[in-house]
Formats: C-alpha cells, sequence, structure tokens
C-alpha cells in the first residue's frame, strides 16, 4: 500500500514534462445491478405496483465498482490494466470512455477516448460485409472512410471468402479476428482496448499486436486491459494493478507485474 | 449507498493530489468525460450519424427475418393475418359489418395504421433497454436508437402500405387522385410515432417494468381508437367533451385521415388536419427534448 501513496506525488512531478491527456481524479464509479433472483414473476399487476410505489425492483443492489482511483496518462504512452476478475478494470476503462457516469471525482479527458469494441454493434445473422459497414458507421465513421478502410479490414481479418457469410457460421477466432479488425479501423486519441487479443491463433496475436503498437504511435494514448500478461508486458510501458476498485500498485511493467505474479 | 471504508484513507492520501489534479486537468484544457451537449449540437451528432441510423435499421430488419424460412415475407403476412383474426372477430362475429360500408377496407385500413404506431412505441421503449450492451461500449447520440428503431417499422410500412393499397383495390374502391397525400399522412403519422416513441425510449430506459405494461396500455389504446368500430357513430350520445376527446386521440386521427384518402375519396376536413398536424409537432419536439434531457443517464443502470 505504501506504494500508491506515494505515487501521485511523483507522478505530478513528471507531468509537467509530458503533456497528459488523460486525468483521472479520485474516481469512484457506482452501478446499479438488478438482481437475479426474482422472486415476484414479473406481471402485469406487480409491475403497475412497482412504478406506482416508485420502487425500483427489491432485488437491485449497488456495486462500487472504482473506489477512488486516480492517475495521469500522458501522450504517447500505453498503459496496462491488470488485476482480478471483478477488480472494476473493465469499469475503469468505461469510466475513461465516458460511458459511465462518475458517482464521486472526475475524468478530464481532451477529444474523446474510444473504446475499441464493436461487438455490441455487430449482428450474427448477418454477412461479414454487412458487418464490417455496421460496424464502421456505428464507430462514426462516413461512407467514404468506410469504403476507404473495408479491403483493408478484410485483409487484416484474414478470413477470405468466409467474409460473405453469416457471422453465426463463423469459429470463435475467425469473429474475433474480424471484430477485432474492424474495431481498429479508425484511428483514435485516446483508444481503450479490453481483453480484445484474448482469442485468435499465434500469428492472429502477433498481427494484432503489432497493430496496436502502430496505434500507440498514432493514437495519444492507449489503455489495454487484458488477462494475457505477455501481451501487457510487450505493449505497455505502464502497468496500473487494480485490486477491488483502487490501486494496487503502479509502474514499470516488469517490476509491477512482478508483484502480480507473487501473489 | 455509505461511503466506502477506503474514503478517509483516501481523502488522506489524494487530499492534495486531488486539487492539483483538477487544476492541472484545467491547465492542459482537459474537459470531464461526460457532459450532455447542447441541443444544436446534439442534432447535428445525430445527422452525422443518419448512415448508421438507416443501416442499423436496415440490418435489423434482415437479421430479424433471416431465421424463418419464409425470411421478409412476414413483414407483409403479419399484418394481413392479423387483419384476418380481426375481421373473424369484429366483422363476422360482432357483426360490425352489417353498420358499416366496406367493412374490411375499413378494418384493415385502421389496423395498418395503429399498427405503425403501436410497433414504433413498444420499440422506442426497448430501444435503450435492450441495446446498453451498445451503449456502454460506443459513443453515440443515444437518440439515434429509437430513430433506427422508428425507421425500421418505417420499412416494414412499405411493405405493408403495399399490400393495403391492393387489398383496398380488390374491395372495390377506385384509384383515386386523393392517393397522392398518402405519403403526406404517413410523414404525419412517423413524425408523431418518432416523438413517442423517443418519450417512451426514456421512460423504458428508467422505468424497467414499463415493457409488461406496455401492452396493456396499447392494447386498450387500439380498442379506444376506433379501429373496428366508427367513432362518431358510437359517440353519438356521449357528452361533447369525451366525444372531443376521443377523436382529438392522435391514433384516431390518423386512422380517420387515411381513410378519408384511401376508402371514402373525400379531402380530410380542416379539423383532421389541425388534429395530425398538432400532433405529430408536438410530440416530435416533446419527446425530442424529454429524450435529450437525460442523454447522459442512458447505461447507466
Amino acid at each position: 500500500m505504501a506504494d500508491v501513496m506515494q505515487k501521485p506525488s511523483e507522478e505530478l512531478s513528471k507531468m509537467t514534462v509530458g503533456t497528459p491527456t488523460v486525468i483521472v481524479d479520485d474516481l469512484h464509479i457506482v452501478y446499479k445491478v438488478y438482481g437475479a433472483a426474482n422472486k415476484q414473476k414479473g406481471n402485469a399487476a406487480n409491475a403497475l405496483r412497482r412504478i406506482v410505489r416508485r420502487q425500483g425492483r427489491p432485488e437491485m443492489k449497488e456495486v462500487h465498482a472504482v473506489r477512488g482511483v486516480s492517475f495521469v496518462a500522458n501522450h504517447g504512452e500505453a498503459i496496462g490494466i491488470i488485476g482480478r476478475n471483478g477488480s472494476g478494470k473493465s469499469t475503469l476503462l468505461r469510466a475513461i470512455a465516458g460511458l459511465l457516469p462518475a458517482h464521486k471525482g472526475a475524468v478530464y479527458t481532451n477529444g474523446q477516448p474510444s473504446l475499441l469494441g464493436v461487438n455490441a454493434a455487430l449482428m450474427k445473422e448477418l454477412t461479414g460485409e454487412r458487418n464490417i459497414v455496421l460496424g464502421c458507421y456505428a464507430m462514426g465513421m462516413s461512407p467514404g472512410e468506410t469504403r476507404e478502410k473495408y479491403d483493408e479490414i478484410v485483409d487484416f481479418s484474414g478470413i477470405g471468402d468466409f467474409i460473405q457469410f453469416p457471422m453465426s457460421t463463423y469459429s470463435s477466432g475467425m469473429g474475433a479476428r474480424l471484430r477485432f479488425a474492424i474495431s481498429s479501423a479508425k484511428t483514435h486519441d485516446v483508444l481503450l482496448i479490453d481483453e480484445a487479443l484474448a482469442t485468435g491463433d499465434r500469428e492472429f496475436r502477433k498481427k494484432s499486436k503489432d497493430r496496436i503498437m502502430q496505434m500507440r504511435e498514432s493514437a495519444g494514448t492507449v489503455f489495454l486491459v487484458a488477462h494475457n500478461l505477455d501481451v501487457i508486458e510487450e505493449t505497455c510501458n505502464r502497468v496500473i494493478w487494480l485490486h477491488k476498485g483502487k490501486i494496487k500498485m503502479e509502474g514499470d511493467p516488469q517490476e509491477v507485474l512482478g508483484a502480480y505474479n507473487r501473489v | 449507498m455509505s461511503q466506502p471504508e477506503s474514503a478517509v484513507a483516501d481523502a488522506q492520501a489524494g487530499g492534495q493530489a486531488q486539487e492539483s489534479l483538477a487544476a492541472l486537468a484545467e491547465r492542459y484544457g482537459l474537459r470531464r468525460a461526460i457532459a450532455r451537449p447542447t441541443l444544436p449540437a446534439y442534432l447535428r451528432q445525430l445527422w452525422d450519424r443518419r448512415h448508421f441510423i438507416v443501416t442499423y435499421a436496415t440490418s435489423r430488419n434482415v437479421s430479424n427475418y433471416s431465421e424463418s424460412a419464409l425470411g421478409q415475407l412476414w413483414q407483409v403476412l403479419t399484418p394481413l393475418l392479423n387483419a384476418a383474426v380481426y375481421w373473424l372477430m369484429f366483422g363476422v362475429i360482432l357483426g360490425q359489418s352489417k353498420h358499416i360500408e366496406n367493412y374490411p377496407a375499413f378494418l384493415i385500413t385502421g389496423v395498418m395504421v395503429f399498427t405503425f404506431t403501436q410497433r414504433t412505441v413498444t420499440g422506442g421503449a426497448k430501444s435503450i433497454s435492450g441495446n446498453l450492451s451498445l451503449i456502454r461500449a460506443l459513443h453515440f447520440p443515444r437518440a439515434t436508437l429509437p430513430l433506427a428503431y422508428a425507421i425500421q417499422e418505417l420499412q416494414i410500412l412499405g411493405w405493408s402500405m403495399g399490400v393495403l393499397i391492393v387489398l383496398v383495390l380488390v374491395t372495390g374502391e377506385p384509384i383515386s387522385w386523393l392517393w397522392l397525400l398518402i405519403p403526406v399522412a404517413l410523414v404525419l403519422q412517423f413524425v408523431f410515432n418518432l416523438g413517442a416513441s423517443l418519450f417512451m425510449a426514456r421512460i423504458g430506459a428508467f422505468v424497467r417494468d414499463i415493457t409488461q405494461l406496455l401492452p396493456f396500455i396499447l392494447r386498450t389504446w387500439l380498442y379506444a381508437s376506433g379501429v373496428f368500430y366508427m367513432i362518431t357513430e358510437r359517440t353519438a350520445g356521449l357528452p361533447s367533451a369525451l366525444r372531443w376527446a376521443m377523436e382529438f386521440n392522435p391514433a384516431a386521427a390518423y386512422i380517420e385521415f387515411m381513410r378519408d384518402l384511401l376508402i371514402y375519396q373525400r379531402f380530410p376536413e380542416r379539423w383532421a388536419w389541425v388534429t395530425c398536424i398538432f400532433w405529430a409537432v408536438f410530440a416530435a419536439i416533446g419527446g425530442f427534448w424529454y429524450f435529450w434531457r437525460a442523454e447522459e443517464r442512458y447505461g447507466r443502470g
């Protein structure tokens, strides 16, 4: 813990040299979860009663996912975020992207940080071709940009003729490749990558790693969440270790990953 | 929610840093990530997303029907089957067809027009709550989703309008110049639907139980809208305020407007025009404003 206490001041002195792109200031994120154990079955009478009484679902719970995280990210940095499942990594990314509101504290950014991931916009019943167009538009690209990038996306995904088949016929690796190819087609100021490299064969992993390095050069700052620590070690110049919503350790990848592996 | 047990420790550790971090952000011109854009800026963002809205609507239509053997033919079959059921119920069993001339055309026009509004409103109510993963993954003006759902319904309507026109011709109504006004009627109704669906999208996003309740509300609305009977005939004995309220009902107004054009070959009365235009403008402005007010809070739950 002593490590955490010293970090902010150290970081601050360093900050004045580089240009900060993302500042996270004592961030707390609380979100509501609608309970799985729904004892009353959802019929109309119950629904009406709940609406009239202005109460949410009785099983609603609040999850305090991020508990006071502060750090400053600079131009040209690639920051890896590690931690166990449920330590708040993805929540933190979403908050930086401006997709989850802060309960307390704030996230300051320049431009619009983008989460790398169009998975939610894609439809598995549609062909790869249609999904490429849909995904590009979902990320806010224009038809012109989409046409320009189309061939590149198909090439990069390396799925060949399968592009004409519905995505539901793809293997999980092929799906992941296409999704990564689509979502990395756009250039971003601040790029947030959440477990993009979990699947795919070794060759594709290498390709995507190169792509991330390339994006790191063109993007201001890259954040990377991954369970695969090798990827973090090879691509990041700084690592933040989250534990139960707080920063447990932060700094040089080898040092932090070393400590993380010892636990 | 009680304060986290770490609050005190955090305050001690970060008390000084907290202040300087905000100042640092200001020095480099960094802004808070979440802020609601102004209304004109929001409209501009939406316009920039027009390609996504249309593509998303089309894709949903294609993907919805891709699993069934008859595919997109269902877009025609569903309204036809609905009309057949209602005809059996109200035309044959309850004997409405004796009072109303050309009852099949009367009924199917009502069903098609009402279904358009009903489906758009239902879709709108689910457009935010059913797309939370998309909302949590990408940044875009959230009104994109209810808009896409409304356009999806408009595309489906294209099919059912074709069916409707064929059926009206089959029942022996002549083609009329007034049919050129059909697009106007549909645009007015579409704008109204859009506003209503934006309104319902916000309700649906925060009052989750509304999706359970909505079918009942919509069915009541259906029965009150003169789809199966003629409002003027049924309300003759009622107090004038009630009669006025029933005819001012937007669904009833759009249905009557369409029947005037399609079946009765008469130019809609001024009263009908005023009602239809009023509802379109009122719903669009009100619905959009209401939706926009909660823009930064969607996807939070």
